[in-house]
């Protein structure tokens, strides 16, 4: 039975018919439009699809849709702020921590939310942390750096 | 001269070659703006299909009704093997490759039938109300029970050189052995993909998530019954591919393209990982048997291998993998008297593929191991081993298929990182801190790497390039290479920004398009570099000749006298904007726009005889690698890795450290944690990444020293003198597998040669432990 969802998505009110078991990862790309959010594993593992649901980190390939109802909802798509790259995102261009970019979306997601909660964080920390997030290109040295810097740049 | 000339002003443009440039798209990749497949708008009445897998390795399809399926909500339409109206083949080099089941199955997840429905969900629920029957075959799924069978996709193949046989006999020391190596899911984040709309007058265009656009091409064209003219195949980019997206692709568009085809809807074929993984080819894993003969030294006199490769149920690139298998397993060693036996086996599995390295992984892996065995039976250190029967530069440098090794820089690349790394002090501590303890072990090893760069099939060694320049001096760039992340499109606009001395930010590269370069190889061999930025460089140079002929006709100079340098063009010593440059010779009528090609030179080779030049060089790497080892638990972990390889003068060595890295640590998972686990009716158990593990972050090490050798130019004339850095340090991470093997061979004291088989999973790793203890 469809219902409606609403919630806040990267600051706008968005609102979609949904059914039931409507993936909230499906409702963002397919109904929504948001592409950037990507779908890797379709079983909650790679981490691609990695958005924040009231400020924390989910995979949004295991959260339903009407799971998000009301809730404040933002993507790779919100991260960047009046044009400007977001330092995250910066850090990972400058520091080459993608190849093909398809888990970079996720990884960011998920690597600033271990910001939220440990400004400084060591290398041995990030990696444990981004162990829910593949990368096959990588090798992971480059995110590690990438997300390093970034959270110098962000202590200031 | 007119009024607008001004002197040089002698800075860099940006983007020249040999710059560390971000990858082009990397701005795009971190916002969530990078288009993949299934991330382009979505056309009016999309339809969305799905595949119904065989679930058993080998019958004969005794009914198949769809009945229920059509009934379906959603469903449009269903299609079998006896719906293709074209040919029902997308076998890349031998036709024997159906895109649905024609009767008969021979793999668990071979495609039977298609769906497609007005959603992905309702296609794919769909597809479990199908009523087929099986009549169950017997299936064959090891590869050494293939060999017994004799059953085979393409007929075993021979080089020999010297007399091995006799070699051995005389030798003052004989080992024989056999060992498995596992394959590898190349798992590339984003699932195979594509997107079919019919255009006008029954053509089709396709997105496709694909290494081949033009294969994908011409095997959809001959797959709905018209030709290469009637279909367009375009690809701006892939979320990793790593060969699983070279012969692969076929498959998903032409179901994609003939659904599209008949129902006359625009439709999107996306599998879900674990089809992905059941449906789609993998790296052969192989059991490998050898015997050799050396001297107190090591020093290897003569040796014979005989591979088995399980290639699955069609031949698919099997052929050449496995020809690349037989070129690769001397390594960088000179194997005097040497027999290779190459099977490919024919298995009720699915067909299995490229995947970086090409089947030279496993020869090296089969090198390597046989080394390390005459090391440990020796009680030597196995680098001295190594060296001992490393190619040199002058004599003992042709290999087993005739070619003369001209660039042999091995020992210049294993010096260093044996000196960067300080193996042998770490070689002593390692035995040190082994000999005090009982539980957990540590190993170390350095292995060194050369791989042969072209393609071994010598007519796929060409390639194209389309360049327009427009009259503001900017640049629209296409080539036949296709980009996976590896940073191909950032390395040609390089080449070009070069050429033509323009800023990069002037250049817009341009998605794969089978209308733009036709017949295009395979982005794939390591060779995209070399091959599609030589045909840019010709592109950009034709045009460049033009707009010299013009500015030395038009200011009354010589040709001579028209240099471009820094987004100006030096007239007589007197400059001139690019763009200005080019407007006025548009005005002039001058063409702006012109194709580039590119062969490879020097390579020959006849594959009758198995001889010849099918490199045109070669690259060089080595690694160190250090592991500890829990012996009662066989878990062990990645201590410390040095690198050093070699990329000739790096066209961007930000894009190739990250290759090298990434290259190096997807191979350490081929041998350690990736497991492709088959059970005895030849279903894949291992079909997701809840149970097939792919290295994780915390898997790297911090210690991880990698370095790109310094100022070593390919003596080869290739691209600003640059080398291939795609596949070859994948096989560097055959250090880390010899690292545990010392680890191993630790319990029993270094006595006994440890009997430990490829992926080295905890599991793996404790049975070798045990052998150990058995034997000692």
């Amino acid at each position: 039975m469809p219902s409606t969802v609403s919630f806040t998505l990267n600051g706008e009110p968005v609102s979609a018919e949904v059914s039931s078991r409507t993936l909230l990862v499906d409702m963002i790309r397919e109904q929504l439009g948001r592409t950037g959010t990507h779908v890797g594993c379709d079983t909650s593992q790679c981490g691609a699809c990695v958005i924040h649901v009231d400020g924390v980190s989910v995979k949004s390939c295991t959260m339903l849709a009407l799971q998000a109802d009301g809730a404040d909802v933002v993507t790779i798509e919100g991260v960047a702020r009046n044009g400007e790259l977001h330092p995250m995102q910066a850090a990972f261009r400058e520091h080459h921590g993608l190849q093909c970019g398809f888990c970079t979306p996720g990884m960011i997601m998920s690597a600033l939310d271990l910001l939220q909660t440990n400004p400084d964080p060591s290398e041995g920390e990030v990696r444990e942390w981004l162990e829910g997030n593949l990368c096959r290109c990588t090798g992971y040295q480059n995110i590690v750096k990438a997300v390093l810097s970034a959270a110098a740049t962000m202590r200031g | 001269m007119d009024d607008s000339a001004r002197q040089h002003s002698g800075e860099r443009i940006s983007g020249a070659v040999g710059t560390p440039i971000p990858h082009d798209s990397a701005h795009l990749h971190v916002s969530g703006a990078a288009l993949y497949t299934d991330d382009l708008p979505e056309p009016r009445g999309l339809l969305h299909a799905a595949v119904g897998l065989s679930p058993v390795a080998h019958a004969r399809i005794a009914a198949l009704d769809l009945g229920e399926v059509l009934q379906a909500p959603g469903v449009v339409d269903a299609m079998t093997a006896d719906d293709i109206p074209g040919k029902n083949n997308c076998g890349p080099v031998v036709a024997d490759d159906p895109v649905l089941a024609p009767g008969v199955v021979e793999y668990a997840g071979q495609a039977v039938f298609a769906v497609a429905a007005e959603s992905v969900e309702a296609a794919r629920k769909a597809v479990h109300l199908a009523k087929v029957s099986y009549e169950e075959l017997k299936p064959i799924i090891d590869p050494v029970e293939a060999v017994a069978a004799s059953s085979f996709v393409l007929p075993s193949e021979v080089i020999e050189r010297g007399d091995s046989r006799k070699a051995i006999d005389a030798a003052a020391h004989r080992l024989q052995g056999r060992v498995s190596l596992g394959g590898q899911d190349q798992f590339y984040l984003e699932g195979q993909i594509a997107m079919a709309l019919p255009r006008e007058d029954g053509d089709l265009f396709v997105y496709s998530s694909t290494q081949h656009p033009g294969e994908v091409q011409h095997l959809v064209a001959e797959a709905i019954g018209r030709s290469s003219k009637d279909v367009v195949v375009e690809c701006r980019r892939m979320g990793g591919a790593f060969g699983g997206k070279e012969s692969q692709p076929a498959l998903i568009a032409c179901i994609a393209s003939l659904l599209a085809h008949k129902t006359g809807r625009p439709c999107k074929l996306r599998l879900d990982r674990d089809v992905d993984m059941l449906m789609t080819g993998k790296r052969h894993d192989f059991v490998i048997d050898y015997e050799v003969g050396f001297d107190d030294d090591g020093l290897i006199s003569g040796i014979r291998f005989e591979f088995a490769a399980r290639c699955g149920m069609s031949a698919d690139l099997s052929g050449a993998i496995n020809d690349r298998t037989m070129f690769h397993c001397d390594n960088a060693y000179f194997l005097e008297n040497i027999s290779i036996v190459s099977h490919r086996c024919k298995t009720n599995t699915v067909s299995n593929t490229a995947f970086r390295g090409f089947g030279g992984p496993q020869g090296m892996f089969a090198i390597e191991h046989v080394i390390d065995d005459i090391a440990r039976y020796l009680s030597r250190n196995p680098l001295d081993v190594r060296k001992r029967n490393f190619y040199g530069k002058t004599t003992r440098n042709v290999t087993q298929y005739q070619q003369t090794i001209e660039d042999n820089i091995i020992e210049d690349v294993v010096t260093q990182v044996e000196s960067s790394s300080d193996y042998a002090a770490r070689y002593a501590a390692v035995r040190a801190f082994n000999a005090d303890s009982a539980l957990l072990k540590k190993g170390i090893a350095l292995t060194p790497v050369k791989f042969g760069i072209s393609f071994t099939a010598t007519h796929l060694n060409q390639a194209g390039a389309l360049l327009h320049v427009y009259t503001d001096g900017t640049v629209h760039i296409n080539h036949g290479g296709t980009e996976m992340g590896q940073g191909l499109f950032t390395k040609v606009a390089q080449v070009v920004a070069e050429e033509l001395q323009i800023d990069i930010d002037r250049i817009k590269i341009t998605a794969s398009d089978t209308s733009k370069v036709p017949n295009a190889s395979a982005t794939a061999a390591s060779a995209g570099a070399d091959l599609n930025g030589k045909a840019a460089q010709a592109a950009a140079q034709t045009v460049k000749r033009r707009l010299i002929q013009f500015a030395a006709e038009h200011f009354n100079v010589e040709p001579s006298a028209v240099r471009f340098e820094n987004n100006e063009v030096l007239v007589g010593g007197q400059a001139i904007g690019f763009a200005e440059l080019v407007h006025l010779a548009w005005f002039a009528r001058t063409s702006l726009s012109a194709t580039g090609f590119y062969k490879t030179p020097k390579i020959n080779y006849d594959r009758s005889t198995f001889s010849g030049r099918p490199f045109y060089y070669y690259a060089y790497g080595a690694a160190v690698s250090e592991v500890i080892v829990d012996t009662l638990t066989g878990e062990h972990r990645l201590l410390r890795v040095d690198i050093v390889h070699d990329c000739g003068k790096s066209l961007n060595p930000a894009i190739d450290l990250g290759q090298i890295e990434g290259g190096f640590i997807q191979g350490a998972g081929w041998l350690t944690t990736e497991e492709l686990w088959w059970n005895e009716k030849g279903e894949l158990k291992t079909h997701a990444p809840s149970t097939y593990k792919i290295p994780v972050c915390s898997d790297v090490p911090e210690e991880f020293h990698v370095t790109i050798l310094e100022s070593q130019a390919n003596r080869e004339e290739t691209i600003h003198r640059s080398k291939a850095v795609g596949e070859p340090p994948l096989m560097l991470s055959l250090s880390v597998f010899h690292a545990l093997r010392d680890a191993v061979a630790s319990v029993s004291n270094y006595q006994v040669l440890p009997g430990l088989n490829a992926p080295a999973t905890p599991e793996s790793v404790l049975r070798a432990i045990d052998g150990q203890r058995a034997a000692g």
